[in-house]
């Protein structure tokens, strides 16, 4: 699979890599310039994620965003057109540091996705690991979020950057 | 996350699907423009077109399956007008193919500029 895959070829920017670590895990890794606290809270807070999380060119818009961002809450997205909703669990949340929640607008036996906030020098590391089922249930998901996923962290650049003032 | 947005992308690339094979037909290109001058009953599109209503019915299930348009039945006439989508990502579709040719031809632009300068210089050289 070409899941490998690196944005910007300019060295100033962060790269983000897509990577198939196994059957049934692909990892997806991103450096932003701010501290874990800020992106977590852009991860975490509704009224952030939804200024960032939908890449512009789908031409979708968040209609609801709900998050109880603790273990055992429940998170809710809602797209329009059409009310495409997506909602999960949370299963792990470390201030800062970790979430994990899962994926079950699929039914039973969706991907369960660990995301992890690693503080380095005033920048961050940012890990998204997610777990299939199965293999078979990796590959139906295809890789076509590559470029919307580059684009979504560029967005989220953008805020981080308007943040940068207030926090 | 990953599988959230590939579901997105997924949805998107349907859409996109739907409106452009529903573009794909000169009568429904007609039937749009139609509409953007006025609302009308699917008797009038098949009058207007010179078509079936049967043949009429199954072009506006097409656009509205694609969101282009929106259909109403009062009574018993099902009257169509023009959907809330605009083709905006339709257009950003084009318009990304649209600017990889201009890139292209950009970078022609230089291309050509070198050989221009290449010869002026062999040509001086020449004299010399």
């Amino acid at each position: 699979m070409d899941a490998r895959r690196e944005s910007e070829p300019t060295p100033m920017k962060n790269r983000t890599t897509v990577e198939r670590k196994s059957e049934r895990e692909l990892v997806v890794t991103r450096t932003f310039n701010g501290p874990a606290r800020v992106v977590f809270e852009a991860w975490t807070k509704p009224e952030l994620f939804r200024r960032w999380w939908v890449p512009k060119s789908m031409g979708m818009s968040l209609l609801s965003c709900e998050m109880d961002v603790r273990v055992g809450g429940k998170y809710r997205l809602e797209f329009e057109p059409d009310a495409v909703a997506f909602f999960g669990t949370y299963l792990e949340v470390t201030p800062h540091s970790r979430l994990a929640w899962t994926n079950e607008e699929g039914g039973e036996g969706g991907p369960v996705t660990t995301v992890t906030f690693e503080e380095k020098g005033g920048k961050t590391l940012l890990v998204v690991h997610e777990l299939h089922s199965s293999k078979e249930a990796l590959d139906a998901a295809g890789t076509g979020a590559a470029d919307a996923m580059v684009e979504t962290f560029a967005q989220l650049d953008e805020l981080l950057l308007t943040l940068g003032a207030s926090v | 996350m990953w599988c959230i947005l590939n579901r997105m992308v997924q949805y998107t690339a349907g859409r996109l699907d739907a409106s452009f094979s529903a573009l794909s037909d000169v009568t429904r290109r007609g039937v749009l423009e139609q509409l953007g001058r006025g609302d009308a009953s699917i008797t009038d599109l098949a009058n207007k077109f010179h078509m079936t209503l049967t043949g009429m019915k199954k072009h506006v299930g097409v656009l509205e399956q694609a969101g282009l348009i929106t259909t109403e039945k009062v009574g018993r006439v099902r009257t169509c007008k023009p959907g809330l989508r605009r083709l905006d990502e339709e257009a950003a579709w084009i318009e990304r193919y649209r600017q990889l040719w201009d890139a292209r031809f950009d970078e022609l632009d230089k291309v050509v500029e070198e050989l221009k300068r290449k010869e002026k210089v062999d040509g001086r050289k020449k004299r010399e």
